[in-house]
Parts: C-alpha cells; sequence; structure tokens
C-alpha cells in the first residue's frame, strides 16, 4: 500500500468520482433526513430544523412504543427460526459431498436472487384465505367429512357444519412467515461458512471421548461456531427489522412494522419531520447492532490471533 | 445426496446422510421454491375473473396479454433501462473505489470504508425516504420536463448510489488476492504505471468486475422499497407497477410478468456460475 | 477355548479381522488387511501416505466402517458400536484440543459427558496433568499454551479415561525436530508407566523405528510386512518395504542354479555370484530376485578385497558431507549408481576418496539380502 502523498494525481483521479457520488447521493441525503428529524411543519410545504426533540419524544409515545417493541418482537421471532432451521441445513450442506455441496448451497440461496416483490406476491398466492394453504385443507375437509357420513357419523357434524378456512394473512403469523421466508437463505450463507471453517476433528475428539451426538453438538459444535451464529443473526435481524414489503402486503395492514409507518408518514400523513425521526431510530437500532457484532468479533478475532 | 440403495453405513459425521437432517432439508426446499413453482404454474391456469385459485386448463394467454399491457411493458422497459446504465457507472465506480481502497493510504480512510459500507447495511426505507427528501428539496433533481429516458435520472441515481458499494466489495475481494509481484515483475520489465494498470490489474479484476456488473443488475432489477419513493405517476418501474397491481387484486397477468422475470433472474444466475466456472478452470490451468 | 466372557487366554486387544474399506465405491483405501494386537504392545502403522494406515485408524476409531470384515476389542464386534460407546480413545494430528474449554475442562471433557462422578474428576484431572508433566496449567485456555502443551492435553484428555487402547494419529508431525525426538522418548516411558496399548499411525519411519514394538508396514492399503523393528530392517521381506525403511542398493538378479547348500546367482553389474541358503525368506522357487544391501555394510578399499566377500571396482561419481557420515556414490561395470555410508571417524577435513577415483567395494555375504517382490 502506498501513501496517496505520492501519487496525488493518480489518487485524485481514482478516488473522486465515488467519493463525490457518495457524498452528494448519499451522505447529503441521509443529513437533510438527520436535519428534518429536529424539524418542524411550518406549511404544508416548508419545513425548519428548529431543533426541536418533539419527533423523538413522539416516538415513545405508547401506539408507537408499542410499534417499536412488535417490530423487535417479530424481527427476533424470524430470526430464531431462520436460526433453527438454518443451522442444521448448513450442516447438511457442510457435511454432504464435495460433489453435492455447491449445488446444495445455489438450491439454498437461489430463491435470495429472485426478486422480493415476486417472492412476497408468491406467498400472497399461497397464504390467502382462497390460496394453496387453505385451497388443500379445505378438500382434507371434505374428504373426511365424506368419509364420517359413509360411516355414519355425518349427521354429527365433528368436523364443523363446513369448513372455515384459517386466516394466515393480516396476523403474525403471516408476517413472520414472509420475514423468514425472505430471510432463511441469509442466515444459512455465515453459519454455512463457520461449520465449513471448523476443524471437523473437534467434533471427532468430542465423539472419541465419550459424547454422544447431542451433547457434542451443544457443547462443542455451537460453541465453536459461535462468531458464524452471530454474523447469522446479525444479517438476519437488521434487514428484517427494517422489512416494509413484507408486512405491507402480508400483514395487510393489520400488523405493521417500523419501515410501514415511516413509509406512512413520507407518503400519506405528510409528516416528514416525525418520519424523518423515526428513520433515524431504525438506523441507530441498526448501527448498535453492528457495534455489538464487530465489538464481539474483535474480542474473538484477538483470541484467534493469541492461538497462532 | 438423496441415492438410495447405499450400503455404506452412515459415519457419525456424515449429518448429510441422516434421514431426518435430509427431510429437514427436503422439507425447507419445498417451503422456499413451492410458492415460486405455484406462482409459474398459475401463470399458465385459464381461469376467467381474477380467481387465482382453481385449476381451469392450460392457457398462454396472459403472457399475451400482459405483453399487451402497455403499462406493464413500459414498466419493463423502464426497469432493464435503469438496470443496464446502473451497472455500467456502478462497476467503473465500484472498481474505482476498490483500487482506492486496495492501494493507497490516505487520511480518514477507516471513515471512508465506513461511508461505503454504509449503503450496504442500513435498512431500506432509511435510504428511500433520504433520497425522496433529497430529489424534493434540495433542488438537485431531473426537471420533469425532460422527458424520456431522462426522466429516470433519479432513480437511476438512487440505484447506483446502494450498488456501487457491492460491486466495490467484490471487486475488493478480487483484488485481495493479487500477487504484488507479478506488479513488479512488470514494472521490472520496463512497464509504465499505466501500463501495468491496463494490462496486469485490469484482466485479473475482471472476473470480480464482471460479477459485480451482475450483482448490480439484479440489484437495482428487483429493487422496490427505494425505488417506491423516488419514482413518479410517469417513471414506474416493474417492480413498482407489480406493486400497485398486487395492492388492487390479483391477476395472472402479474404471474405471468413475474414469470418472464424469475426466468431472467434464472439467466443471469446460470451466467454468473458459468463465467465462475471458467474462471476456476482456467487459474487451476 | 472361550470362557463366560468370551475372553480367552492371551487374547488380542485389538484384532482386525479381514477388513476393507473402499470410498465412493471405487477408492479401495484398506484391502483386507488382518491383524492382532496384543494387550500392551506399542504398535505402528507405518507407510507413505495414501496407503491407509490413517484409514485404518479412523476404522478402529469408529469414524469409518469397513466396507468389509470386522474390528473386535477385546473380543466384542465393533461394527455397530459409535465411537462415543468404545473403550478406546484417540490423540488427533491437529490435537483438536477445544479452543473454548480450558486445560482442566479439557480433559475432565471426556470424564463429565461419561457420568464420572464430579469428586472424582478433580483428582483424576489433576493426575493426569502431572503424568504429562502438565500440572498447574489447568487454568490455561489452548491459546496460551504451545504446540507441544497443546499436545500433552490432548494425551492427558484421552488418557484420563483409561482406555484400553490410545490411538496416535501422527502426533509429531506438527513439532519441530528437537521436540520431535524429546517426544519420542516421552511417549515410550509414558506408554510403559500407564500399560496400555499404544497404536500410533506414521509417515516417519526413524519414529516407528524407535519407539514401537511391532510394526506393520503399509502400502497402497495391504500390510506388505508386519515385524518388529529390528526385523523390518535387517529381514525385509521385500523391494518396497526394503526401500521404505532406511536406504538400499538393489542390483537385479536370476538363479543360475541351485545346489545343496549354496545358490548361484547371476547378477548385473557383479557377474556370478555365489550365496549359502537362507539369506532371504523369498529366495524359493524364484528364478528372477533382486539382491539387497544397505548402505552402512559395504566398505571401500584401494586393494582388491579377500575373495570371500562380494564385490566390485566402481568410479567414485560424488562424495556427500553429512558430518557423522558421508555417502560416497559409485558407479559399476554396469553404470548403476551405488550409495556408501561411511562414518566420519578420524577428524579429517580431507574427503577419504576423491571424485574420479577407482575403488572397491565389498560387503560380508551374510549383509545380503534377497528380495523377490
Amino acid at each position: 500500500m502506498e501513501s496517496w502523498r505520492r501519487n496525488p494525481l493518480v489518487f485524485a483521479a481514482i478516488a473522486l468520482p465515488p467519493a463525490f457520488w457518495l457524498v452528494l447521493f448519499f451522505l447529503v441525503p441521509l443529513g437533510i433526513v438527520w436535519l428534518y428529524s429536529f424539524g418542524e411543519n411550518i406549511d404544508l410545504v416548508t419545513i425548519e430544523t428548529t431543533w426541536t426533540l418533539e419527533n423523538y419524544r413522539r416516538a415513545g409515545e405508547p401506539e408507537i412504543f408499542t410499534l417499536f417493541v412488535r417490530s423487535l418482537w417479530l424481527a427476533g421471532v424470524a430470526t430464531l427460526v431462520c436460526l433453527v432451521v438454518g443451522f442444521p441445513i448448513a450442516l447438511v450442506i457442510t457435511t454432504s459431498s464435495p460433489k453435492w455441496k455447491s449445488w446444495l448451497l445455489l438450491l439454498i440461496i437461489l430463491p435470495f436472487w429472485t426478486n422480493l416483490l415476486i417472492r412476497t406476491y408468491a406467498l400472497l398466492n399461497i397464504l390467502g384465505s382462497r390460496g394453496r394453504i387453505n385451497e388443500a385443507l379445505g378438500w382434507l375437509w371434505e374428504m373426511g367429512d365424506g368419509f364420517l357420513t359413509i360411516i355414519g357419523l355425518g349427521q354429527l357434524n365433528l368436523l364443523g357444519e363446513r369448513f372455515t378456512p384459517l386466516t394466515l394473512l393480516g396476523n403474525n403469523f403471516g408476517v413472520i412467515f414472509g420475514l423468514v421466508y425472505v430471510a432463511l437463505p441469509f442466515t444459512v450463507l455465515p453459519l454455512y461458512a463457520a461449520l465449513e471453517r471448523m476443524d471437523r476433528s473437534y467434533i471427532e475428539a468430542s465423539l472419541d471421548l465419550g459424547a454422544g451426538q447431542l451433547r457434542t453438538f451443544f457443547s462443542v459444535i455451537i460453541p465453536l461456531a459461535s462468531s458464524g451464529i452471530v454474523s447469522a443473526i446479525i444479517i438476519t435481524f437488521i434487514p428484517t427489522l427494517g422489512s416494509f414489503l413484507t408486512p405491507d402486503l402480508l400483514g395487510r395492514g393489520q400488523v405493521d412494522m417500523i419501515a410501514n409507518v415511516i413509509e406512512r408518514q413520507f407518503k400519506s400523513a405528510n409528516d416528514w419531520p416525525f418520519g424523518a425521526a423515526l428513520s433515524f431510530i431504525l438506523l441507530y437500532a441498526t448501527f448498535f447492532a453492528l457495534a455489538a457484532r464487530s465489538l464481539l468479533a474483535g474480542r474473538r478475532g484477538r483470541e484467534d490471533a493469541e492461538a497462532f | 445426496m438423496f441415492r438410495r440403495g447405499n450400503r455404506e453405513p452412515i459415519g457419525p459425521l456424515e449429518y448429510a446422510r441422516r434421514l431426518h437432517l435430509r427431510l429437514l432439508f427436503f422439507v425447507t426446499l419445498v417451503f422456499l421454491y413451492a410458492p415460486i413453482v405455484v406462482l409459474v404454474i398459475f401463470s399458465f391456469n385459464d381461469s376467467r375473473r381474477g380467481g387465482n385459485v382453481i385449476w381451469r386448463g392450460f392457457t398462454t394467454d396472459y403472457y399475451v396479454k400482459a405483453f399487451n399491457n402497455e403499462s406493464l411493458m413500459e414498466a419493463f422497459a423502464n426497469s432493464l433501462t435503469i438496470a443496464f446504465v446502473c451497472t455500467l457507472v456502478s462497476v467503473v465506480l465500484g472498481a474505482l473505489t476498490a483500487v482506492m481502497l486496495w492501494r493507497f493510504r490516505f487520511p480518514f480512510k477507516a471513515g471512508f470504508e465506513g461511508a461505503v459500507a454504509l449503503p450496504i447495511v442500513i435498512p431500506e426505507i432509511c435510504m428511500g425516504v433520504a433520497m425522496m427528501v433529497f430529489f424534493a428539496r434540495s433542488g438537485i433533481s431531473v426537471p420533469p420536463d425532460w422527458g424520456y429516458p431522462w426522466n429516470l435520472g433519479n432513480i437511476t441515481i438512487a440505484h447506483i448510489a446502494f450498488s456501487f458499494p457491492f460491486v466495490a466489495m467484490v471487486v475488493r475481494a478480487r483484488l485481495a488476492n493479487f500477487n504484488r509481484e507479478l506488479e513488479e515483475s512488470a514494472k521490472d520489465l520496463g512497464a509504465t504505471e499505466w501500463q501495468v494498470f491496463r494490462d496486469i490489474l485490469i484482466p485479473h479484476m475482471r472476473p470480480g468486475l464482471v460479477a459485480g456488473g451482475l450483482l448490480a443488475f439484479t440489484l437495482s432489477l428487483d429493487d422496490f422499497v427505494i425505488t417506491f419513493f423516488t419514482s413518479g405517476p410517469d417513471t414506474v418501474t416493474f417492480p413498482v407497477k407489480v406493486y400497485s397491481m398486487v395492492r388492487f387484486s390479483v391477476t395472472p397477468e402479474v404471474n405471468a410478468a413475474s414469470t418472464v422475470l424469475i426466468l431472467i433472474t434464472l439467466v443471469l444466475t446460470a451466467l454468473a456460475i458459468w463465467l465462475q466456472n471458467r474462471e476456476k478452470k482456467e487459474t487451476r490451468q | 477355548m472361550t470362557d463366560l466372557q468370551g475372553r480367552r487366554a492371551g487374547q488380542p486387544v485389538i484384532a482386525i479381522d479381514t477388513v476393507t474399506k473402499r470410498f465412493g465405491g471405487s477408492v479401495t483405501a484398506v484391502d483386507r488387511v488382518s491383524l492382532e494386537i496384543a494387550p500392551g504392545e506399542f504398535f505402528a502403522l507405518l507407510g507413505p501416505s495414501g496407503c491407509g494406515k490413517t484409514t485404518l485408524l479412523r476404522m478402529i476409531a469408529g469414524f469409518e466402517s469397513p466396507t468389509d470384515g470386522r474390528i473386535l476389542i477385546d473380543g466384542q464386534d465393533m461394527s455397530h458400536v459409535s465411537p462415543n460407546k468404545r473403550p478406546i480413545n484417540m490423540v488427533f494430528q491437529s490435537y483438536a484440543v477445544f479452543p473454548h474449554m480450558t486445560v482442566a475442562k479439557n480433559v475432565a471433557y471426556g470424564l463429565k459427558v461419561t457420568g464420572v462422578p464430579q469428586s472424582e474428576i478433580a483428582g483424576r484431572v489433576e493426575e493426569a496433568l502431572e503424568l504429562v508433566h502438565l500440572g498447574g496449567y489447568g487454568a490455561r485456555k489452548p491459546d496460551q499454551l504451545s504446540g507441544g502443551q497443546r499436545q500433552r492435553v490432548a494425551l492427558a484428555r484421552a488418557l484420563v479415561k483409561r482406555p484400553k487402547v490410545l490411538l496416535l494419529d501422527e502426533p509429531l508431525s506438527a513439532l519441530d525436530a528437537k521436540l520431535r525426538e524429546a517426544m519420542q522418548l516421552e511417549l515410550v516411558r509414558l506408554q510403559e508407566s500407564v500399560g496400555i496399548t499404544f497404536i500410533i499411525v506414521t509417515h516417519d519411519q526413524s519414529e516407528a523405528l524407535s519407539m514401537a514394538n511391532r510394526i506393520a508396514v503399509m502400502e497402497r492399503g495391504s500390510v506388505r510386512q508386519l515385524a518388529s523393528p529390528a526385523d523390518l530392517y535387517e529381514n525385509p521381506a521385500n523391494r518396497f518395504v526394503a526401500d521404505f525403511i532406511g536406504k538400499v542398493n538393489l542390483f537385479e538378479a536370476r538363479v543360475a542354479s541351485r545346489d545343496n547348500g549354496s545358490l548361484v546367482l547371476h547378477v548385473q553389474g557383479l557377474g556370478e555370484v555365489r550365496l549359502p541358503q537362507g539369506m532371504g525368506a523369498a529366495e524359493a522357487g524364484r528364478a528372477d530376485l533382486a539382491l539387497a544391501v544397505r548402505p552402512e555394510k559395504l566398505r571401500l578399499e584401494r586393494e582388491r578385497p579377500s575373495p570371500e566377500r562380494l564385490g566390485f571396482e566402481g568410479q567414485v561419481q560424488q562424495v556427500a558431507y553429512y558430518g557423522e557420515t558421508s555417502s560416497v556414490f559409485l558407479t559399476d561395470q554396469a553404470g548403476h549408481s551405488i550409495a556408501v555410508s561411511i562414518q566420519n571417524e578420524g577428524r579429517s577435513t580431507q574427503p577419504m576418496v576423491t571424485v574420479g577415483e577407482r575403488v572397491w567395494c565389498s560387503w560380508a555375504p551374510e549383509d545380503t539380502l534377497l528380495l523377490a517382490d
């Protein structure tokens, strides 16, 4: 690596275009939002930055506070589900034969490359009250009811008078289902990387010393994969917490997350300062999660460094 | 992996061969793919009204319909135009960023690195509202009376802003395993700074540039949230158009259009894998 | 005869019964190997990389299962016994000392998971650490230890379980030369003091020769010879073993005639050679043989040696000086290169022979080896 002073012209030619773009079209817009978060609506189009903390205070009101708690809860549950499902999936991929490995990984990652909107829309087809799942359940109900009629129990209506479709949209279930559906490929990647790096002889040593598979899993595999698990949690939790489309389409306005409320402030409610404050609260939460990870990773990194 | 009749007993570490784990893997694949497969199948469903529920026979009518839907096709063309320009600019900016971070020491480097990573990590909604506010209030915005294709400028600028950091990340990873001795030996043999860049560094970066370009294209084509905040009534992209259609009603037409987009994604992915494998073979030789 | 527990007098602690291991249906890593290992033995599996020695060890440990054949430990078939239920323990090549546990926790792990009472564990852990000279290191983390110390932790962790057999997979390969030598002696001492059967896998012949009571030399999945170290060196059964263990000069030979008491061979580069019968195990019945001599059994002289010694006149091509010994490379009349090892006994800086010089090279007939294949 060389100092920029040795070749200031070359450095300028390389550095200026991306730096210009980054500052003007990313940092400046964020800065404006930050200023607006301390602003007040003067009239319909004018916002004045008065350095008021009112917008942040409003975020503490019960309604919005509940929103934050719900968002954290939904993202947390989705992350947990992704982790519990993703870990065995990553384990299967790592221990499959080299020939299969890259294909299995690709199969898990591929949906991530598919358009998010299309995937969410596809879930609408499946989960709707007249969607595939309810259709299948309805068919099962018909079959069951028919069977009961045949054996002479039809008049008892054991399965209910008629089939009532399950409500799978517009509730927590639908949103969590969608969040997991979107995030799962993300979760598997760092877990796979961590397991792939792990020396197999640790697992063998544990078995050799008399521990069973379950014991080995909890006292050797999980602790040794902990940095991968932390990465997986962060990489799943952050985008999930900021999700807009999934709660919007699958929550049907019944299950809002932070992003939906932010969107409303900027579009229909036209309360930009409040929306800006909410945006920055979400941003700070993201930074906090990232800082926590690099703190953990830093400690681990030093431990690794000392090992050699 | 799912081969049957394999008599070899399962080793203690061969988790991939254990039945319950295979079952979990299989169920996960069904979970991930069933919705997409159903969507594709029902794009061929011959149902009269919007009812996208019961199979009534095979038809390609909805593809014809989708292709004849002028606003949908316009949105599609807009998406491709934006993705194309976004890819070109992002590859250049991303490559410059990667080379800059890889090659130079400069003041506030850590800060710059963090700022470049920011568009990758911050929630899309935050970036979306920031771009919306910026174009509305900063005075920097493509005047609406410039017409097509200039009216796509705002969206394209926003797309480039979040795409080029991804390209930079990919290219930088590629540069990390560049053997500096190649550069030094080229200089030793009499090459100038520019010749080294052109003949040694660019060829080494090429796979990263291609992979980054494909990534930028996909990101731009897929983006909904940020576009949603920067698009106007005349500048609708495919995802935004689909979103408005989905909000009002579910039609097989959307299924058909979605299937086309899935197909494009598949082709791009296959292309990426093929390029990657070819590159691996080359480096092995 | 077997008694009620299925034990026999003098029963081997490990019996490998025509074991074959194929990977992916095509690669045969271990090919119909049968071995019996007695209690208290220090046994070595020796061979070049890829010979199947590690696979064999991993099958004993239970990490691989034989495609064919059985492995018995103390007379019990291990085919359906998982690794954690086998009465044996292993020291891994990478040591596999758990990085997230202290030294004491590592050593205690095997006891804890098999339900040894807490009260007993602490004492046994301390005892095991003393045994490997790591007393007082219990609270350390593995990343605060040197490579040699980590290996001792791995040893203590395995020995604390008092296994019937201790398996060691290339245990010294990650250590530097000086430490390796010390550890060889240490392992022998340890094995004698605990009286547990050790099975070591190594590709280093000097390691196997210096430590083991008995060595199985493997090549391409098969055992080529099973013998004591001295036997392997002095009476190799075939060219592979002769060449793999130590250095050897080979001459192609053909049996010209046999009469009672001696064997007349036609040897390339040496002419007619008469040897007493019983020189090598493999001489019977074969017409094409190899005559082999170890370099240190050869003597260099300026005069023609006495007629009872075998020998030839050759020209010195190269002299390599190693300090305690030198190697002299000669070519015989047929153009073969022959290596002679000589002790540098006197304190002279002048080479004993000079390049281009013609010298006589000879050896005693009883130092000759006859090898069939």
